[in-house]
């Protein structure tokens, strides 16, 4: 089942659910990269709260997607991964270095905010 | 008769029908909390590796004792090409490009125990087991 991605002003939301599947994922990849340059969107939050495993390959795919969307101009904060599921990442050796991460998906917004605004002063 | 249940692994669908599966199982042998997630995590690892190396394969999920204590055994089993070092391949950030290089030596840190059995060109056996505290 696709990732639903909504759009709220100039960032997109996009919320895994809990069977989210490997193609769901790399198909999660291209309709934010797309929907990026669509709506010329500066920021993205994707909400996790759902998933109760975030294994080598989400994060991985994650974190790429992340990277991904900074060279296109999107800030991309990661929220909701909950706190077994973070204990578990670290077992695992998985590190979001570099994300942006937030407590749930108000949180991420209010960041996303912040860190939008953040670069306009520095830009004016 | 203690419980157990098996999934066959042939796309990226079944790896979350196994770790679903080994939660339940999990939570049947007497885990709570963290320890779910971190054996649907490991299973999700062992899964993942199936699919990514072999196409194809199974995990069986087995809820076993011994001395009292009850646990549960994981077993993912594939006929594919095998791994022909293992010792690298349980080296974290040893990888084939495929993948993060997490994944094996992820998985043993999760389980209190850890076995491989692997042979090229035969298939490869994972044995993994965690105790209740």
């Amino acid at each position: 089942m696709p990732v639903p991605i909504l759009k709220q002003g100039g960032i997109l939301i996009a919320s895994l659910q809990t069977a989210v599947t490997d193609q769901d994922l790399i198909q999660l990849q291209d309709d934010l990269s797309d929907r990026v340059g669509r709506f010329r969107s500066r920021g993205v939050v994707i909400d996790v709260s759902a998933l109760d495993v975030m294994d080598s390959f989400a994060t991985r795919t994650l974190r790429n997607l992340a990277e991904a969307l900074k060279l296109r101009g999107a800030a991309t904060v990661i929220a909701g991964i909950q706190p077994d599921v973070a204990f578990a990442m670290v077992e695992l050796g998985l590190t979001l270095d570099g994300i942006l991460t937030a407590l749930d998906l108000e949180e991420g917004l209010d960041l996303l905010t912040a860190t939008l605004r953040e670069g306009d002063h520095s830009v004016g | 008769m203690l419980d157990e249940a098996r999934v066959v692994i042939q796309r990226d669908g079944d790896i979350i029908a196994a770790r679903q599966k080994g939660r339940d199982l999990a939570a049947q042998a007497g885990f709570t909390g963290s320890d779910l997630t971190l054996i649907a995590t490991a299973i999700s690892e062992i899964a993942r590796n199936i699919i990514v190396f072999a196409q194809q394969g199974e995990v069986s999920l087995h809820v076993i004792e011994k001395a009292g204590k009850r646990g549960v055994m994981i077993v993912a089993e594939d006929q594919g090409p095998g791994i022909p070092d293992i010792e690298q391949a349980m080296r974290d950030g040893f990888s084939t490009g495929k993948s993060l290089g997490l994944g094996l030596p992820g998985a043993r840190r999760l389980m209190d125990e850890f076995e491989i059995i692997s042979q090229v060109g035969k298939g490869t056996t994972i044995t993994m087991r965690k105790w209740t505290r």
